[in-house]
């Protein structure tokens, strides 16, 4: 709860300080962060830029608006102002040449307005910056006709990410989406969702289809199967919605948790058989033969996920027992306990997810009966706990590696949720029940 | 059998056929019968009579034989169905495992030695072993856990003789609960190993 307290505090002191012609501290001074000017010190990490975003008149004007906001606030970066349709009347007239009247912005503590219009084939964006009472940046964003459809929504959380990169020199994430399994045994099916909760599809699943992982460009997903037809790897192109089978497992083994590498040129992936569960990759030409990375012994190592240079690998395995985290080189060699352990552990740590910056690893932990997310810095350390309420698992990494989607039982059924690692907040992503195993997608361009 | 019926039939209807007729024939020239009349014709009907008694008796003693046997038939056939149930039932009966566990405990190893000689006598039958989790560790994770289950049954039907290609081995991990909720009786049940017969005749023969 503390740093939402700091973040509203700061939004406080930064109109103070317009207002009395003082500072914070001794050592807060004009910062100009990236374009917009912020009184005080700025934390990207827990302080909040506070914006306007302006009424948008014409065709869907209403919704852009809307969801631009909201695009910014579920950034967890930014205050939204609430202006109401009088307000920007009354900041529009007595204006110097931009047409807004910067005085009442500064009263109401803004730092930077974002002022859209709707243009034929999409939208116009000025960001103002309310210190320097000038615009700052402008861009035009095409926008397909068809407003509210999947590809419109789309185009405007691109939109808001380029807006927030404008403001903080860090792309947003709302033109993201995030894929899951929801519900179980036959009636489980793969969605895809994206990351404000909207425009959920169906993914064509082959029966008894498990996790999924997305292609580093977020045009294709991978899926395991398992059950009683031989289990495979299975590719399904989003782009073209045609399946493909990667690789058929032999009889009496199965393929479990696939994750793509970080050149998206071949695939990671468990193979759980009668001599225990191994770590490979595979090409995914599907003409190499695969190359097996663990030496199990017949203990389990399963859910591989690369670091983002992709020269090492974390995974769960259990070769001392109880489920630990491993880290290896990505040619199988060198690896290494990752998690701390001891003989009288019975502890059960699983699930890695390695952040997309590469500092941290996201996994489940059993704290008492329940399991919890956990982060733990690449190089070792003491792990930080992030949930406490309900069971929280399967936590996925946004690519801002700031976010994390996971599932969660806290409003008494499995759903997934999201939660900022830096201030705590946290937001329920889906609102069927069953819902699990999310991962989230990169950036996406289309 | 129904041939033989509606020939038994038939003979009874020609039977009283001729009788009547030889009744209706002879009553209305038939005069009082002052002289006693040659005793040909009362002769032959006794004679008739008894034959046709003896042949009912035969008939009916017949279809009692036939009766029986088929009751005799279904009788074995029930028992056998039953038999072979109570095998198919011992084959597929489920073994259960501690939490995050694949070792089989003895009460399991007695399940399982029950299937062996089952196993053997029906060399033609394939299995399949399916392994199951509770929903208490990670969903991926208990997919190698089910494997492990699974293929720690096989292990053993092997080690006691039973050829390793007849076993094939999947695993379910939480996916496929027996048991809805959130105790230990829930958990109980589903940490389980189930198996199918996927393959061999549909009446198991005896050890």
């Amino acid at each position: 709860m503390k740093p939402f307290v700091r973040a509203a505090s700061f939004a406080l002191v930064a109109g103070i300080a317009i207002a009395a012609g003082m500072s914070r501290s001794a050592l807060a001074q004009d910062t100009t962060f990236r374009g917009i000017t912020l009184i005080g010190n700025y934390d990207p990490t827990r302080d909040k830029i506070s914006v306007a975003v302006l009424p948008v008149s014409g065709a869907f004007g209403d919704s852009l608006r809307a969801i631009v906001q909201r695009d910014l606030d579920f950034s967890d970066r930014f205050t939204i102002l609430p202006i109401e349709g009088g307000d920007a009347d009354a900041a529009r007239t007595g204006g110097a040449a931009s047409g807004l009247n910067y005085s009442i912005f500064q009263r109401l503590n803004a730092a930077a307005i974002v002022q859209m219009t709707s243009m034929p084939t999409g939208v116009h964006v000025a960001l103002h910056d309310v210190a320097k009472g000038q615009v700052v940046n402008v861009g035009d964003f095409a926008l397909p006709s068809a407003g509210y459809s999947r590809e419109w929504r789309m185009a405007v959380h691109r939109t808001s990410d380029e807006i927030a990169r404008w403001m903080t020199g860090q792309r947003g994430i709302a033109a993201t989406r995030i894929a899951y399994i929801r519900g179980t045994g036959k009636a489980a099916a793969i969605r895809i969702v994206d990351s404000d909760g909207a425009g959920e599809i169906t993914v064509p699943t082959d029966e008894n289809g498990i996790s999924p992982a997305w292609h580093p460009s977020g045009t294709m997903l991978a899926y395991s199967t398992y059950g009683d037809v031989a289990s495979r790897i299975v590719l399904f192109d989003l782009t073209t919605a045609n399946s493909r089978t990667l690789t058929t497992a032999p009889r009496n083994t199965q393929y479990i948790t696939p994750n793509f590498m970080p050149d998206g040129t071949s695939i990671l992936y468990a193979r759980s058989g009668e001599n225990g569960s191994d770590i490979y990759a595979v090409g995914l030409s599907g003409s190499d033969a695969p190359r097996r990375l663990t030496v199990g012994r017949g203990s389990e190592n399963a859910s591989p996920t690369s670091s983002p240079d992709g020269r090492r690998i974390v995974y769960v395995g259990n070769s001392y027992g109880q489920p630990e985290l491993y880290i290896m080189d990505a040619d199988g060699t060198d690896a290494r306990l990752l998690t701390e352990y001891d003989l009288s552990d019975k502890n059960y740590r699983s699930d890695p997810d390695w952040s997309p910056d590469g500092r941290l690893i996201a996994y489940q932990e059993k704290i008492g009966p329940n399991f919890q997310i956990r982060t733990i810095r690449a190089t070792g350390g003491t792990p930080k706990q992030l949930t406490s309420e309900g069971v929280n698992e399967q936590p996925s990494w946004a690519p801002d590696s700031r976010h994390i989607v996971f599932t969660s039982t806290r409003s008494g059924v499995r759903q997934l949720w999201i939660l900022d690692t830096e201030t705590f907040r946290m937001r329920q992503l889906t609102t069927s029940s069953g819902s699990r195993l999310a991962a989230w997608s990169s950036r996406l361009t289309q | 059998m129904t041939a033989t019926r509606r020939f038994a039939g038939l003979t009874a209807a020609l039977l009283s056929v001729t009788l009547i007729d030889a009744c209706h024939k002879k009553a209305p020239d038939q005069p009082a019968p002052a002289v006693a009349p040659a005793a040909g014709p009362n002769a032959d009907s006794a004679r008739r009579a008894q034959e046709d008694a003896a042949r009912r008796a035969a008939e009916d003693a017949a279809r009692r034989r036939a009766a029986d046997s088929i009751a005799a038939a279904n009788a074995a056939a029930r028992d056998a169905a039953a038999a072979a149930a109570a095998l198919r039932t011992t084959l597929t009966a489920m073994v259960h495992f501690d939490y995050d566990q694949s070792d089989l405990r003895p009460e399991d190893r007695a399940i399982l030695d029950a299937k062996v000689p089952i196993l053997s006598a029906n060399p033609t039958v394939m299995i399949r072993v399916a392994g199951h989790t509770d929903e208490r560790g990670s969903d991926e994770y208990n997919l190698a856990l089910g494997q492990r289950r699974a293929s720690s049954v096989k292990a053993y039907l092997v080690q006691h003789g039973i050829a390793e290609s007849r076993v094939q081995t999947i695993s379910y991990g939480e996916e496929r609960p027996m048991a809805q909720g959130t105790d230990e009786g829930a958990y109980y049940q589903n940490r389980r190993a189930e198996f199918d017969i996927t393959s061999g005749p549909q009446t198991l023969r005896k050890p």
